[in-house]
């Protein structure tokens, strides 16, 4: 399971968990176990990163993922920018390029990109010296988000290969999804997805997970519910007729839950839509462990950063 | 020279007629043992520290409680060498404000290890006072620290290499001195790194 001492990321970038293999998946967990330490500490902060210039470029709005970055980037001691799209020069109409070119003639280490188009950190990947950490790129990938939902069930469960896991909501605009089926796949996880046939993205089993229309079907037996929140503010209307009968159809409830393991663990990325997705009841009962994903994301986040600040030539460029 | 390529210069009986010296001076060093607790430093600080802590148990009949410090984090050269050594969590499950804190190590060299603890140790808490133990001193010091207790102080040429094997961690109790171009004894060779 620990991969060898010395072993390192073979990537200079974090732009998805696709292009990850098993092992750096493994050593960013492990790691990720070290840095859990640090937040319970009385002084919460080590030296490493001490010198260290980050810039979170967010392009869209974000409190959970922003925050939990800044707050991973001054426990390690780095020094952090935060630039947004509101009040910046991309509200003035500057290209993305052009804005990345200009944040990195300030010479920052690393940028970690929230974009609403999927590939953009994969662009600055291609323009910027600076390491690149995908926060999450339209319908694309999120990967700290995925590894931290692993690290959570790795905690709770003990393992992830053999679990299975069900994915539930709107699965048409979501990068968590994708980013969780590419970390679940490869970690020998079994995936079941579902959601109204309307946000399901055609293609979606090729990942090689099981398509379920029903809600019920999903969630039979299984070690881990994964709820996604609906998206409203990306629809552009006539996804499915009410809130009231999403939830009718959809919503996590007391009762569905019985369906599951009974040791099933209810995970959520947030924001929580309560009485949309997931039953208030539910959000808050013995099976949620949606704040320990939160107090996760911070150790994870400095793992990431840890690991990626190792950088020595001679990586591949992503 | 081969005898001289990889000399043997403790065996375990000497390890542990050592580590029984260092727990007396200890113990002598500090009368009040209600305040002293072990730190030790991974890898190999650790089981040192556990087996002192187990020679001051036979001694005094007093349970002092031990701490492992992983200093990767704080290292000077963490983030411009690569690879990485796999980070390990440190575990301090005591307050150690006011405590006198005795770090362990095998092999105190550079002395850049034992700077990088002093800043892991202030992170938690502020004790009374600081001392260090080590197994081995080899000298060629590029910091001002000295060790309280020295298990063997070993003059060696910079290019050597001071190779501890526990039996916690690699089977058996010994030191070697390994000099550069022969190969070590144990299957995998882990240096003493110079930090």
């Amino acid at each position: 399971m620990t991969p060898e001492a010395g072993f390192r990321l073979r990537h200079k970038h974090l732009l998805g968990i696709e292009p990850l293999d098993a092992d750096e998946v493994r050593l960013i967990l492990d790691t990720t176990e070290s840095f859990l330490e640090i937040s319970q500490r009385p002084i919460k902060k080590v030296p490493t990163l001490r010198g260290r210039t980050i810039v979170n470029f967010f392009m869209e709005p974000s409190t959970r993922t922003r925050s939990s970055f800044e707050i991973a980037e001054k426990r390690l001691s780095a020094d952090s920018l935060n630039f947004s799209a509101a009040g910046s020069s991309v509200s003035k109409g500057e290209s993305l390029i052009d804005t990345a070119r200009n944040l990195e003639a300030m010479a920052p280490d690393m940028i970690v990109v929230r974009h609403s188009a999927a590939g953009a950190p994969h662009l600055l990947a291609r323009v910027c010296r600076s390491t690149i950490i995908n926060a999450g790129d339209g319908a694309h990938e999120h990967p700290t988000q995925a590894l931290l939902d692993a690290f959570t069930m790795r905690q709770k469960k003990g393992r992830i290969d053999g679990l299975e896991v069900a994915i539930v909501g709107d699965l048409l605009h979501s990068r968590v999804v994708r980013s969780n089926i590419f970390l679940l796949k490869k970690l020998g996880a079994k995936v079941r997805v579902s959601g109204p046939p309307t946000l399901v993205p055609p293609g979606l089993h090729r990942l090689g997970v099981e398509v379920r229309t029903h809600m019920e079907e999903a969630l039979e037996g299984v070690d881990v519910v994964m709820m996604l929140r609906v998206q409203q503010e990306r629809m552009l209307g006539g996804a499915f007729p009410s809130l009231r009968e999403y939830f009718n159809l959809y919503g996590l409830t007391e009762e569905r839950i019985k369906l599951a393991h009974r040791d099933v663990i209810v995970m959520h990325p947030g924001p929580l839509n309560r009485g949309v997705e997931i039953a208030a009841e539910v959000a808050d009962g013995p099976y949620s462990v949606i704040l320990e994903q939160v107090t996760n994301g911070v150790a994870v986040r400095m793992a990431i950063l840890y690991l990626l600040s190792g950088g020595v030539v001679g990586e591949l460029a992503a | 020279m081969p005898s001289h390529s990889d000399a043997l210069v403790m065996d375990e009986a000497k390890i542990d007629r050592a580590l029984t010296r260092m727990a007396h001076e200890m113990l002598e060093k500090n009368r009040d043992l209600e305040s002293l607790v072990l730190v030790g430093i991974r890898t190999r600080g650790v089981p040192l520290a556990e087996r002192l802590a187990g020679k001051i148990r036979e001694i005094e009949k007093m349970e002092i409680p031990v701490g492992v410090l992983d200093i990767t984090l704080y290292r000077d050269d963490a983030t411009t060498i690569g690879p990485h050594a796999l980070l390990k969590a440190t575990l301090i499950h005591f307050p150690i404000d006011g405590k006198k804190v005795i770090l362990v190590d095998d092999v105190l060299f550079t002395g850049r290890t034992i700077r990088a603890a002093l800043d892991g140790i202030i992170d938690f808490g502020r004790p009374s006072c600081i001392q260090l133990a080590v197994l081995v001193d080899r000298g060629h010091r590029e910091l001002p620290i000295r060790a309280d207790y020295v298990g063997k102080n070993l003059p060696t040429a910079r290019e050597e290499t001071v190779e501890v094997h526990l039996r916690e961690e690699d089977g058996q109790d010994e030191v070697h001195i390994v000099r550069p171009g022969t190969t070590s004894r144990k299957p995998e060779p882990r240096g003493k790194e110079p930090a």
